[in-house]
């Protein structure tokens, strides 16, 4: 063994996948199993106290599974990764091994819909409040932390407005408040940017986007950098005897890896949203390509949102690879390889212009999906933000006439072909309709 | 010398036979308890509490102190340590008094007097490290638990 730091598309490709030690397999057998033979009583016993590692039953943790979970951990730069059933699965995951009833979440208001919902609904009702505020309004965010606050969630690149979050600025407020920075990445993937470099302390990733890249599975996961202090006194969870797990003290018995192993032995194993083993498989496949498909997909992405600027039937477009975008300066400085590949524009003609422009595409695939090789294309405001009313859905930078694009990897003329032919529809159909 | 690489700590393991454990507690919940029963049950070291205060842990007999156990046993390969970082400049003396090879500090044994002792007295030093994580890094431990081994490698385990 040597000592070599391993470049990111050698580890997209290799981390967690050794050969297999039993047979050989150069690829990562799928280990479609339920449980796992124990070798002894004794042996058993050790699985059970956690003072072993090894398989028990694969809602706990499966070889497949795991082999994705490290490769994500590499790849996000973490010290390990669980993965869950989807990505607001593995967000739930986050909140559950921190918080409990009383607790309270500040949150950014710039992200996917799904995520608010989940926040202020489901999390409510179990007695966890959330505070949202406006990703870019730093000082609202530090005086929304209360002493029952347990972390400040942000998106890298918000969904789907394209906000970014000023990552290392918000580390700073959350280290000094003595919460963890957590982040979801999905938007980005690691490729185009790695929030744990920047401060963040957990990422979080809906891995059925870019990390698949095919558009097959539903997925998540959570990986840690293992640099927070847990026993700073305001994660009793962690750091007080788990009655959910013989009354061990996490952060005495696993050290930097006490989060990881309480979401994994704890939650993961209580909530039951674990991956499936062929989803993890397919996953690894996706990763092996992701460092090429990120390059292509911000090639294209580019292409189509100046294509889309140029033309008059389009009102603005708002994609942070342009001077014009707000958060110019932060996608340059947090995604200095290109600014994702989702971005929205807003048409002329308000919602009904929309909804003509996306019923005359002909190649764009019109689904609630991002990040696929195949081009997708929604209409927020009546479907990924629908459940927010008009005063949330403003919040979260969703506008009437807003269409939200995920630029995959077909040609970029075919794609331009398909967008001259649907707007010239659109706002042709929208300006012609009588009064 | 301190070891600082994954290589290094690989080869230490790999070279190492006899672990002496100072502060190896015989309460399941103390993180030293779980550390030495993992290390037992691989069966890769002949690990041996270092405890004044229990004559056993899982039937396996305690010393009080590393000359004892030294005294019996001959040298250790590694002293593995479990105790409060300002006690363990006094314990390095004892490590290179027993003539052990190296001395491994736990999680949050750090103490710059002791690894300076040691490292002058010519010892392989680990600091801030759990022997278990590390022992699991390199048999697949951590893998199957989704922690980042670090370890990128086409050759096959043997």
């Amino acid at each position: 063994m040597q000592d070599r730091q391993f470049g990111f598309a050698t580890r997209a490709i290799h981390a967690g996948t050794p050969p297999d030690p039993v047979t050989g397999s150069r690829v990562m057998p799928l280990y479609q199993t339920a449980a796992y033979v124990f070798g002894s009583t004794e042996q058993a016993a050790e699985l059970f106290q956690l003072r072993s590692y090894g398989h028990i039953y694969s809602r706990i943790s499966n070889p497949t599974v795991a082999a994705f979970e490290e490769r994500m951990a590499s790849l996000e730069g973490g010290l390990g990764a669980v993965a869950f059933s989807s990505g607001l699965a593995a967000q739930l995951g986050v909140v559950l091994s921190l918080a409990q009833n009383g607790d309270h979440l500040v949150c950014s208001q710039n992200i996917y819909g799904g995520t608010i919902t989940q926040f202020t609904v489901l999390l409510k009702r179990l007695g966890i409040e959330t505070t949202f505020v406006p990703a870019d309004d730093h000082a609202a965010i530090a005086a929304a932390v209360k002493p029952e606050t347990k972390l400040l969630f942000a998106e890298t690149i918000g969904n789907p407005a394209g906000t970014i979050a000023d990552l290392k600025a918000l580390a700073g407020i959350a280290h000094d408040a003595g919460i963890p920075l957590v982040v979801d990445n999905t938007f980005a993937s690691p490729y185009l940017c790695r929030p744990i470099e920047y401060g963040a302390d957990i990422v979080t990733h809906s891995a059925t986007k870019f990390i698949s890249g095919h558009g097959t599975v539903i997925g998540g996961v959570v990986v840690e950098s293992g640099r927070f202090p847990w026993d700073n006194g305001r994660f009793p969870l962690l750091s007080e005897a788990s009655p959910g797990y013989h009354n061990k003290v996490f952060t005495e018995t696993f050290g930097e890896y006490a989060f990881l192993m309480r979401a994994r032995a704890e939650i993961l194993r209580d909530v039951g949203a674990q991956m499936a083993p062929m989803d993890a498989w397919l996953l690894l496949l996706g990763l092996e390509t992701l460092p090429i498909r990120m390059e292509a997909h911000v090639r294209n992405a580019r292409a189509m949102a100046e294509f889309l600027d140029k033309r008059p039937e389009v009102e603005w477009v708002s994609y942070p690879g342009f001077a014009s975008h707000p958060q110019h300066k932060l996608a340059e400085k947090y995604l200095p390889r290109g600014a994702g590949s989702i971005f929205t524009f807003g048409i002329r003609g308000g919602r009904e212009a929309a909804r003509r422009f996306i019923d005359a595409l002909e190649l764009w695939s019109h689904l609630a999906n991002v990040g696929d090789m195949k081009s997708l294309v929604i209409h927020p405001a009546s479907t990924t933000h629908s459940q927010l009313d008009g005063d949330e859905l403003r919040k979260s930078g969703v506008a009437p006439e807003s269409i939200r694009l995920s630029v995959g990897l077909e040609d970029a003329d075919d794609l331009m072909w398909d967008l001259d032919n649907a707007l010239k529809a659109a706002v042709r159909a929208t300006e012609n309709a009588p009064a | 010398m301190i070891l600082e690489t994954p290589a290094q700590r690989r080869a230490l393991l790999d070279r190492s036979k006899t672990v002496a454990m100072v502060g190896a507690s015989a309460n399941p919940l103390r993180p030293s308890y779980t550390v030495f029963s993992y290390l037992r049950t691989q069966g890769r070291f002949e690990v041996t509490p270092i405890n004044p205060t229990i004559a056993a842990i899982d039937g396996v007999k305690a010393y009080p102190s590393l000359a004892a156990y030294a005294a019996e046993r001959g040298a250790p390969d590694i002293v593995d340590v479990f105790r409060k970082p300002s006690e363990v400049a006094e314990l390095a003396r004892e490590a290179i008094a027993a003539g052990a090879k190296a001395i491994w500090f736990q999680y949050g044994v750090i103490n710059p007097q002791a690894i300076e002792l040691a490292d002058a007295a010519g010892l392989d030093v680990v600091v801030d490290r759990c022997m278990k994580v590390e022992s699991a890094r390199f048999n697949g431990g951590l893998a199957t638990n989704g922690l980042n081994s670090g370890l990128i490698t086409s050759r096959r385990r043997a």
